[in-house]
């Protein structure tokens, strides 16, 4: 799936791309270098060949508790192909210090949201976004929850919470274990 | 009316532009631009989104539509439960049509594995997705007529909606949130005299289908605020992500259960209603159309589904039978291993997506090989349709945002996860 456009982009910009490899079920990938990525982007979405005009997704890993995890986050992105019929997955790799690579949105619409919903959860700055705010939690929000180093009960209520005895929300262990 | 802050958006109207000479004659008010918002909790919004919304007039200049009300974490509870714990938050994931998110979560793990479930429960999952796939529709398409003044329409759709609901009540034990399916399988079979049942359902919900198209479709009031409002364009929609019904509205044949058919559906004669002009209109249509493709499909699926086994025979993926348990020392570690330590699902990531209601439904998954999900990305069909919103209705008139709203059927709970 998908192994001709990563050619296509890998003998158009050679020194693009870090890494192909073919996931658990033949999904094919490439990582692609921060800086590239609007040029790969764009030349799969203008190659008529290509086509990669639909803008499937993009979210973010939090690599921390495994075992490479060096740099931190990758950002992944799924286009696709409404004359190939296949999607493209794309990674990017970026290290927590320097959370930050060039927004897509510009290209795509689509990108928007999806890039607004990986600051938010995971805060990695879209450089070019019009309009980078958080996209589901609040503007006071206080760090990146989908990050994995944020506990999982750590609620940051607006308004605060009534304590109610004996009624523990959500998974894990309520803190007892 | 300020010019200068009209967006370009605004695309001259040659209906209105033939009255040109007779603006010339009226008065010229001044109008101060207004903003409002409608919701979080607003009858037109029905999950809870608020837009703020800036009017100039009628004639909306800005529209901010600001979500999150229903975020519940989906992502990072998933992360802390084992992958069979995750199914309940899928339920919750679209609401109308849980099942098709509780199978879609299952391919995708089971593409994971790397793992081919029993033909069976194919079929079965085949007639679950498409008996909530006219759940989801009906509601959309009811509420559409709803709220441009048709209640009965409504009514019809719910009366059909509810027997589904019922026949979807006796096989999960749920109306709404019905967990259904396991990884490898599903938990339960058909029960008995369910598909002659269906049968009888579906004949009554084709008979309410032509009662709400007779209401709506040739329905003067309905096609006016319906037909070229809300309008797209099929280069926009893609650009956007637009996926499903509301992407076929627009003119592109996209259906991922033709193009990259998964479980049992290309043995299946079904036709992909596809639209033209990308109005209200098109998408109320194209979903009328799809619920009758829906029945084409249960029919064939009810009349030729095989006898078998409807989950994998592999205690480190599916529960050992119930005698098994309780007889054998071999069943009851299986069981034990299963519930306390969950499936050990190999380290690796996929992305895979099925056709859900509103569109394609993503997965990617990651899994570090601890028997917890490392990482559970949701495509939501209705993210990126919702934030086409702005694009569509910015320059049009308020009364537009409401059919627009409706025949895009966002869902705030994958939309907001």
């Amino acid at each position: 799936m998908s192994i001709f456009a990563l050619d296509r982009v890998t003998a158009q910009f050679p020194e693009a791309v870090a890494e192909r490899y073919v996931d658990r079920a033949g999904g094919a990938w490439a990582v692609i270098h921060a800086d590239w990525l609007p040029k790969v982007a764009a030349f799969l979405k203008n190659d008529p060949e290509l086509n990669f005009k639909l803008f499937g997704s993009a979210d973010a890993v939090d690599r921390l508790h495994l075992a490479e995890n060096d740099p931190r986050f990758e950002v992944v992105y799924f286009l696709y192909s409404l004359t190939r019929h296949e999607h493209v997955r794309l990674k990017v790799r970026v290290s927590e210090s320097k959370a930050e690579l060039p927004s897509l949105a510009p290209l795509y619409r689509g990108a928007d949201w999806w890039e607004r919903f990986v600051w938010d959860f995971y805060g990695i700055r879209f450089t070019g976004h019009p309009d980078l705010r958080r996209i589901l939690l609040y503007e006071e929000f206080q760090g990146h929850p989908l990050r994995k180093d944020y506990a999982l009960r750590d609620r940051q209520p607006l308004i605060p919470e009534r304590p109610i005895k004996d009624i523990f929300r959500g998974p894990g262990t309520s803190g007892i274990a | 009316m300020a010019d200068s802050a009209k967006p370009e958006a605004h695309a001259p109207n040659p209906d209105i532009d033939s009255y040109a000479h007779e603006s010339e004659l009226e008065a010229h008010l001044q109008t101060k631009s207004m903003v409002i918002n409608m919701g979080p909790s607003h009858p037109a919004t029905h999950g809870t989104v608020r837009l703020k919304v800036e009017l100039d007039g009628e004639t909306i200049t800005k529209i901010d539509p600001e979500i999150g009300f229903l975020h519940r974490g989906f992502q990072k509870s998933c992360e802390n439960v084992t992958w069979t714990q995750c199914l309940p938050y899928t339920d919750r994931l679209n609401y109308l049509s849980a099942m098709m998110n509780n199978f879609g979560f299952l391919n995708a793990v089971e593409k994971l594995i790397g793992l081919e479930i029993p033909e069976r429960a194919q079929y079965i999952r085949v007639i679950g997705s498409e008996l909530h796939r006219l759940t989801d529709h009906l509601t959309c398409v009811g509420a559409t007529g709803l709220e441009m003044g048709g209640f009965a329409p409504f009514l019809y759709g719910m009366e059909a909606r509810e027997l589904i609901q019922d026949r979807v009540t006796e096989l999960t034990g749920a109306r709404l949130t019905t967990s259904f399916g396991r990884v490898g399988g599903i938990n339960r079979d058909l029960p008995e005299g369910w598909i002659a049942k269906v049968h009888k359902t579906l004949t009554r919900t084709e008979e309410l289908l032509v009662e709400m198209d007779g209401l709506l479709t040739r329905n003067r009031i309905f096609v006016d605020r319906t037909k070229d409002t809300g309008v797209i364009t099929a280069d926009d929609a893609i650009d956007y992500g637009w996926t499903g019904p509301a992407l076929r509205a627009c003119g592109v044949d996209y259906d991922i259960r033709k193009v990259r058919p998964y479980w049992v559906y290309e043995r299946f004669d079904f036709d992909v209603p596809v639209g033209e002009h990308g109005d209200n209109y098109d998408r109320y249509l194209v979903r009328l159309e799809e619920m009758r493709q829906s029945i084409r499909i249960l029919r064939q699926a009810m009349d030729t589904i095989p006898a078998g086994p409807i989950i994998v025979d592999d205690w480190r993926i599916a529960l050992p039978p119930k005698p098994e348990v309780y007889g054998t020392i071999e069943g009851v570690m299986a069981h034990f291993k299963l519930v306390m330590e969950g499936i050990q699902v190999p380290p690796g990531e996929v992305y895979d997506s099925t056709e859900a209601s509103n569109g394609e439904l993503g997965w990617y998954l990651v899994s570090d090989g601890r028997g917890r999900p490392y990482k559970v990305h949701v495509r939501a069909p209705g993210f990126p349709v919702l934030a086409a919103l702005p694009h569509i209705i910015t320059g049009k008139m308020l009364p537009d945002l409401v059919p627009t709203f409706d025949t895009i059927n966002m869902i705030g709970g994958e939309v907001e996860q």
